[in-house]
């Protein structure tokens, strides 16, 4: 035993590929559960039942959806692009894994600590843009192309309200290192509480929501306007690799506003947070925002495209750069 | 300008509320039932399909006379019906009563018309099946089999 | 197919998009083809017919009873109304009166199914601007309005209870007890439904100037109902031309300002209103008595007759040629969602689809009524 662990703490390279596999597992696990919260609460919300019917409270039933959606058949459309519409689904379910590799679950658990670990998240995150756009265009269906145009225009507008809103973060603690900002916050108050951050922290959910293309943001997938939009054509396993990283990147916005505003792995109140307690905290946090995000969700209507980028382009970005230059500020001058 | 910070404000304000209301139902009592395993009480009252009634409790004929009003009113043309004479029996004897439910649209002017009240609704509503046959009921061996 | 060649697509940016009839937006089987420039609509054309039964010539052929089960299913969420008309048609044609309480109970049951008609119309309206909850919210109380319902008429949807002279089955207390439950439980339902949908800023700013109609644009095409009364015409034919008991109860009828849909959404919540306020009344003043007159002659007069009654989604008219003998020589059915969806191209041209979806669901049009 002692030997596999020697071996493992030796050879960097073994341990980032059992990491991969534990995260990769991590990443269908937490779809499966989301998908199971996400179905129960609407449910709860809407004072029905949801699943019932397999397991206590329906608990087994995202698995066999997923057993199910694996033994459909992925049919390709006549006139689509056959190698990108095979190509979209991996392209959008491949960084969703690479951004799980660097992010800090507590103190030690983590794939990989990355100096500049902000900047790559950012970089990864934006990938996904690109397999939503090949897929719309890949499937040669008008609803797609339309999905995947708002896609583009939407992330696009919605990364700078992100980017602005975390850079306040990095002014205060000086580092892109997701371990440092996270310690930086290991005392009694968290990056919350601070009036300019709390502000950030706002704009960060609701541009993260729009980024993650969730309710009242979900244009690229408008159900009433765009039949299913970006994947309207998509069936079988790759249907469910793009709900799998849909869940998978509202898990990262979510463990993002963790780690910059919550404390990350840090417990309430300074309460102590060892290796295996602090990726408790994390996790409870991480999901108490997701369940916000699905609560949201579940009470809103659509907005309307130009209402989107109004939002972020009136609102969210003149609120975030004066609100980087009040946090400037301050750091200056305390 | 005043306008751009109102309108931030009524419109948080009112999103707030909405993930009240939501908030408030999730935390309330559900109201659906699941179905094949709770059943709520249906009225007694719901339409069926049609049935023949029987005499009385212990008897199993019925009150038909073979008039034919049911058959004459019905829209749909869905019901059968044929009788014959028999010796000793005063009037015709009912033979043929069938009754093809996949045409019915359960208006219920069969019963209406019928003169010695001898059709009613049924109670039953989980009707499904997998063939149409299932539907073309026999309304004389429904009777007899009660 | 001809109406794909309406469009001259020279532009070489624009293209035909079909929309419909399996789309989510159109509740069944609309199908629109849009002519678009980018996301914007510039050229709808509606195609009807993919629910057409031929009801008219099915009047045409069986006898004038044989039509009850029929008048139902044309409008399958606002059935009442269309028992309504075409039993009042027929009364007035034969020139049969009908028992007072025979009348109230006609009230009540239809101000009932008005109400859960506007419910779903809501609440399918707010499914389309992508809210999914509302709906159920709505669905909860329309369950109490179809058990009731379905306690005195049999069925719960495609209600077959007026009868010509009276209706079928007399109400009880049960009945009364359960509407007046309804009334109190819903009175306190509406602040709830208006703080989660009509109070919305996302709500007010998707309808808010969406789809607008002018009155003389809503006068040109014919529009009726709420539709009609959006764009602040105060025309109903309860009031205008009162048929049954409906001069005996005081309402107001509720106008829109602007004629967008944010205003035809608030004319539904607040007809909601009054039909409880009718339905209030009418349990108060409800005559003892019998509930049908059984009529004594079977067969249709010559000539011709119309009858007019306001569904929940506008003028329903019936308008019988009669020959003398038991099956009607001829009837036209007048449906208000045909007009009010001829106003979508004019109304639509030029629109964002969002936008689009937005105004086709204020119209809250029910299909089958236009294809019948």
């Amino acid at each position: 035993m002692q030997q596999i662990i020697d071996m493992i703490q030796t050879y960097s390279l073994l341990r980032m590929l059992i990491a991969f596999l534990i995260l990769i597992a991590i990443v269908f696990a937490n779809a499966i559960v989301m998908g199971y919260l996400e179905r129960k609460i609407a449910a709860r919300i809407q004072r029905r039942w949801g699943p019932m019917e397999i397991g206590v409270q329906g608990w087994l039933q995202m698995i066999l959806d997923g057993v199910k959606i694996l033994g459909k058949q992925l049919i390709v459309p006549k006139d689509a692009d056959r190698f990108l519409f095979r190509l979209a689904p991996l392209l959008c379910f491949t960084p969703v894994i690479m951004i799980f590799a660097v992010l800090p679950f507590s103190s030690s658990l983590y794939g990989i600590n990355l100096n500049i670990g902000l900047i790559y998240i950012i970089a990864m995150a934006s990938i996904n843009v690109f397999a939503i756009l090949i897929a719309g265009w890949s499937s040669n269906n008008k609803y797609s192309m339309f999905g995947a145009m708002r896609a583009v225009a939407q992330n696009i507008a919605y990364e700078i309200p992100i980017l602005l809103s975390l850079l306040a973060v990095v002014l205060t603690t000086a580092s892109f290192d997701l371990q440092k900002i996270v310690e930086a916050q290991s005392g009694l108050l968290w990056f919350v509480v601070y009036p300019n951050l709390f502000v950030a922290f706002v704009i960060y959910l609701i541009a993260g929501c729009a980024e993650t293309n969730r309710a009242p943001f979900d244009l690229p997938e408008a159900e009433s306007e765009l039949t299913a939009g970006f994947h309207t054509e998509y069936s079988g396993f790759a249907f469910g690799l793009f709900a799998i990283a849909e869940y998978g990147n509202l898990f990262i916005m979510a463990s993002i506003a963790t780690i910059m505003f919550l404390g990350g792995w840090n417990g309430p109140f300074g309460l102590a947070s060892g290796p295996l307690m602090g990726a408790v905290w994390f996790m409870l946090k991480v999901f108490i925002l997701m369940l916000v995000m699905i609560w949201v969700r579940w009470t809103y209507p659509r907005v309307r495209f130009d209402q989107l980028m109004n939002l972020a382009w009136k609102y969210l970005i003149p609120f975030s750069l004066v609100n980087l230059l009040i946090t400037a500020f301050l750091v200056k001058m305390i | 300008m005043s306008g751009y910070f109102r309108d931030i404000y009524t419109g948080g304000k009112s999103l707030l509320i909405g993930l009240g209301v939501t908030f408030k139902a999730m935390i309330q009592p559900v109201v659906t039932v699941q179905y094949p395993r709770e059943k709520i009480d249906v009225t007694p009252n719901i339409r069926g399909h049609i049935e023949l009634i029987k005499f009385d409790d212990n008897d199993s004929r019925h009150n038909c006379m073979v008039c034919g009003m049911c058959a004459k009113s019905c829209p749909c043309g869905c019901l059968t019906v044929d009788g014959e004479k028999r010796e000793g029996v005063k009037g015709k004897v009912l033979t043929v009563f069938l009754y093809d439910f996949t045409k019915c649209s359960l208006c219920g002017l069969c019963v209406e018309s019928c003169s010695r009240s001898a059709l009613t609704f049924s109670n039953e509503y989980e009707l499904a099946g997998f063939t149409r046959d299932e539907f073309h009921y026999d309304l004389i061996k429904r009777l007899e089999g009660k | 197919m001809a109406t794909m060649t309406k469009f001259q697509t020279n532009d070489k940016h624009r293209f035909l998009l079909n929309m419909g009839p399996q789309h989510p937006a159109t509740h069944g089987v609309l199908r629109v083809i849009l002519e678009m420039d980018g996301e914007y609509a510039m050229g709808i054309d509606p195609v009807l017919g993919y629910g057409h039964r031929m009801q008219e010539k099915m009047a045409e052929s069986r006898v004038w009873q044989g039509f009850y089960p029929n008048t139902g299913r044309m409008d399958y969420v606002g059935a009442m109304p269309f028992n309504h008309g075409y039993v009042a048609l027929i009364e007035r044609m034969a020139g049969i009166e009908v028992p007072e309480r025979a009348e109230y109970i006609r009230v009540i049951t239809s101000e009932m199914n008005r109400i859960s008609s506007h419910l779903l119309g809501i609440g399918a309206y707010v499914l389309d601007l992508g809210a999914f909850t509302p709906i159920l919210y709505a669905f909860d109380d329309r369950e109490d309005i179809l058990d009731a319902l379905e306690d005195i008429t049999g069925s719960r949807l495609t209600y077959c209870y007026y009868r010509v002279g009276g209706v079928l089955k007399d109400i009880d207390d049960t009945f009364i007890k359960r509407t007046r439950a309804f009334i109190a439980n819903f009175r306190k339902r509406i602040p709830m439904f208006n703080d989660l949908v009509t109070g919305n800023i996302i709500f007010i700013k998707r309808t808010e100037g969406v789809g607008i109609i002018t009155a003389d644009m809503a006068r040109r095409y014919g529009a009726t109902g709420p539709t009609l009364r959006g764009s602040g015409i105060p025309y109903d034919i309860r009031k205008s031309e009162p048929y049954s008991v409906y001069s005996h109860f005081d309402f107001d009828i509720p106008t829109g300002k602007n004629g967008d849909s944010l205003d035809r959404y608030n004319v539904r919540i607040m007809e909601m209103e009054q039909s409880l306020r009718i339905i209030e009344q009418a349990l108060d003043k409800l005559p003892e008595g019998p509930v049908l007159a059984k009529p004594k002659k079977t067969k249709l007069q010559e000539g011709d007759c119309s009858f007019s009654v306001e569904t929940a989604r506008g003028v329903l008219t019936y308008y019988l040629v009669g020959d003398g003998s038991e099956v009607p020589y001829k009837l036209k059915i007048r449906v208000p969602s045909f007009s009010n969806l001829s106003l979508m191209e004019e109304m639509c041209t030029g629109m964002l689809i969002a936008d689009l979806v937005s105004a086709m669901g204020s119209l809250d049009l029910v299909i089958p009524e236009i294809d019948r």
